[in-house]
C-alpha cells in the first residue's frame, strides 16, 4: 500500500470536506458496490470555481484525491479546471500506488460531472465542453 | 491520551520472552548441526526433538508424527498437494474444502483444479459456519481428501472439526485442517477428533516467523516435499532451524498450558469489545458469536470503507485488520465476508480486531473511545452514509 506523507496529509488534514447547500453544481461518481463514492459541491462565478467541497466514501487514497483535487481547483475558471487530469493529481500527491490509480481518475469525474450539472442547469448541454463522463466500472478496466 | 494498541493477534504475534530466551543459545553459543554425530551436534538434535515431543504433546500426537516447515501456507500446500498427488494415480481426484478457507488452502486447491482435479467449495452459511450434514453429502467414492480450516482467519469461526472427523474416519476419506488460527485458542486433539492432518503456525503463538509444523498421522503414505538429507524423515530435507523450532516447542507448550484461563480472559475482553462496538448504529458482528476464536471481532459498519477506517486507526496508533477490496489488493472485498453472504457494499466497511495475550482492557478502553467517534467522523463525510440515512428516513 504505502502511501506518500502527502497523501497522508490529505486523508488526515482533508481540506474543503462538506457541502454546499446553494451549489451552483453538483456532481457524484462511483457507487457503493465498488467501494467508492465521490461527490463534489461548487460555486461558480463568472465561469470562475469560486468555492467547492467534497464529501467521499473510499479509502485513504480516495479521500485524498478529493481533498488535493478541490484545492487543485478552487479560484480557477472553468476551463482551466477542465485541463486537470488524474495524472497531476497523482503528482501533486506526490505518486500514488498502482491499485489507487483508478481514485484519481474517479477525483477528475467527479469534477468534470459537477461542471457537467452546472451547465446543465444553466440549460447548456454540457458534452460539448465537458466531454464524456465514463462510470464507475471504466475507471477500473486500466488494470 | 494516545496509545499504541496491537489488535492485529491475528496477523502475527509479539516473540514472548520465555521464547526467546529458550531460542538464543541456539542463535549463538549452541550452534551445532542437529545432523552431526558428535556431542555438540546432538545437543542440537535433542532440543529439536524436544520441540518435537512439545508440539506433539500440544495436539495429543506422537512426536514421529510432527514434521517442521516454514510455516502454514507450507504446511497447507503439502498437504493437500501430497495427497492429491498420492491418490490421483488410484482415481481419486475430488476434493472437498469451503469456500472461506486462507488463500494457502483455496489457491491450492485452484492449483489442482487447472491440474484436472475436481474440487467442491462448501458454502459456509451466514454464520460462517460449515454443516456436517453438507460435508456428507459431498463425499463421494472419488473423493482424495476433505480440507477444512479449524478456525476461521478473518471472522474467527470455530468449525465443528470433531464431527467433520469423523464423518470422514467412517467414510475412510482422509481430512486435513488448517490449525493456524486455532491452536493455543482452543483444545486439539488428533486422535479424538479424528484428524489425519493439522497444519499450525508459530508466528500466531508468539514464536518467530518462518516456523510451522505439519502433523501427518502414521501410516498415511505421503510425498516427499524437498528430496536431499534424511531430516524431518527424510520427508522434508535440509538443516533444521533449530533455534525456530526451539522457539515453536516452547510457545505451542506456553499456549495449551492454562488454555481455559486465556480463552475466558480473552473472551471476556472480546465480549466486551464487540457490545461496545455494537452500540455504533448500523453495525454488526461478523460471524456467529459464541462459536469463535476468543480474540476475534470483526465488525461491519455501513457507510464507511474499511481501509480509510483502519487508516484512521492507525493515525490513533491502533493496529487492526479490514477485510475491504482496498486492503485486499483486489476489486472485490474480502472471499470469507462474500462466502457468509454480506453485500459488497457492506462487505467494504469491514473491521477485524484480534486480541491476544498482551492486551489490556484498558486497550478495550481505549479502542472503545476512539472507533465510535472515528466512524462518526467518517460518515459524516460520507455521501453514501447520506443516502443511507435518506432511503431509511
Amino acid at each position: 500500500m504505502a502511501y506518500t506523507d502527502k497523501v497522508m496529509d490529505h486523508f488526515a488534514n482533508p481540506r474543503n470536506v462538506g457541502e454546499i447547500p446553494d451549489a451552483d453544481g453538483i456532481g457524484e461518481v462511483g457507487n457503493p458496490v465498488c467501494g467508492d463514492i465521490m461527490k463534489m459541491y461548487l460555486k461558480i462565478d463568472n465561469g470562475v470555481i469560486t468555492d467547492i467541497k467534497f464529501k467521499t466514501f473510499g479509502c485513504g487514497a480516495a479521500i485524498a484525491t478529493s481533498s488535493v483535487s478541490t484545492e487543485m481547483i478552487k479560484g480557477k475558471t472553468i476551463e482551466e479546471a477542465l485541463k486537470i487530469t488524474n495524472k497531476q493529481v497523482i503528482d501533486q500527491l506526490g505518486g500514488l500506488p498502482p491499485a489507487k490509480i483508478h481514485c484519481s481518475v474517479l477525483a477528475e469525474q467527479a469534477v468534470k460531472s459537477a461542471i457537467a450539472d452546472y451547465y446543465r442547469r444553466q440549460g447548456i448541454d454540457p458534452e460539448p465542453i465537458v466531454g464524456e463522463i465514463g462510470d464507475c466500472e471504466a475507471c477500473h478496466t486500466h488494470f | 491520551m494516545k496509545r499504541f494498541v496491537y489488535a492485529d493477534n491475528a496477523a502475527t504475534t509479539q516473540v514472548s520472552k520465555p521464547v526467546l530466551d529458550a531460542m538464543l543459545p541456539y542463535l549463538s553459543e549452541q550452534y551445532g548441526n542437529p545432523s552431526s554425530l558428535y556431542q555438540f551436534g546432538q545437543t542440537a538434535k535433542s532440543a529439536v526433538e524436544h520441540a518435537r515431543e512439545q508440539v506433539a504433546a500440544a495436539l495429543g500426537a506422537e512426536s514421529n508424527e510432527i514434521y517442521f516447515t516454514s510455516g502454514g501456507s507450507e504446511s497447507d500446500n503439502w498437504a493437500i498437494k501430497g495427497i492429491a498427488e498420492l491418490l490421483a494415480p488410484k482415481g481419486k481426484k475430488h476434493i472437498i474444502t469451503t469456500k472461506f478457507e486462507h488463500h494457502a488452502v483455496l489457491h491450492t486447491a485452484q492449483h489442482l483444479e487447472k491440474q484436472g482435479f475436481e474440487i467442491t467449495y462448501l458454502d459456509v452459511h451466514s454464520d460462517g459456519l460449515v454443516r456436517v450434514e453438507e460435508v456428507a453429502a459431498a463425499i463421494r467414492p472419488d473423493t482424495a481428501l476433505v480440507t477444512i480450516m479449524y478456525a476461521n482467519n478473518e471472522i474467527g469461526t470455530i468449525q465443528p472439526i470433531a464431527e467433520i472427523g469423523k464423518l470422514c474416519h467412517e467414510k475412510g476419506v482422509l481430512f486435513h485442517t488448517d490449525a493456524v488460527q486455532a491452536v493455543g485458542q482452543v483444545h486439539i486433539n488428533v486422535k479424538e477428533q479424528n484428524i489425519d492432518m493439522l497444519s499450525l503456525s508459530g508466528h500466531k503463538i508468539h514464536a518467530p516467523k518462518g516456523i510451522g509444523a505439519l502433523y501427518i498421522r502414521k501410516g498415511i503414505r505421503f510425498k516427499n516435499l524437498i528430496d536431499g538429507g534424511a531430516q524431518e524423515r527424510g520427508r522434508r530435507a535440509g538443516t533444521e532451524n533449530t533455534a525456530s523450532i526451539v522457539g515453536l516447542g516452547v510457545a505451542i507448550e506456553n499456549a495449551v498450558k492454562n488454555i481455559d484461563e486465556r480463552a475466558q480472559r480473552l473472551t471476556a475482553m472480546r465480549n466486551r469489545l464487540i457490545d461496545g462496538a455494537l452500540k455504533i448504529e448500523r453495525s454488526r458482528l461478523n460471524g456467529d458469536r459464541e462459536k469463535r476464536l476468543p480474540g476475534n471481532i470483526n465488525m461491519c459498519f455501513e457507510g464507511v470503507e474499511g481501509e480509510s477506517l483502519l487508516l484512521w486507526m492507525d493515525l490513533k496508533g491502533i493496529c487492526c485488520s479490514s477485510g475491504s477490496a482496498c486492503t485486499s489488493g483486489s476489486l472485490d472485498p474480502s472471499h470469507v465476508l462474500l462466502a457468509i453472504g454480506l453485500p459488497h457494499e457492506i462487505a467494504h466497511g469491514s473491521l477485524r480486531l484480534s486480541l491476544g495475550d498482551y492486551n489490556t482492557e484498558e486497550d478495550v478502553d481505549y479502542i472503545l473511545e476512539q472507533l465510535p467517534e472515528i466512524i462518526s467522523y467518517l460518515r459524516k463525510m460520507s455521501p453514501f452514509w447520506e443516502r443511507i440515512i435518506k432511503e431509511n428516513a
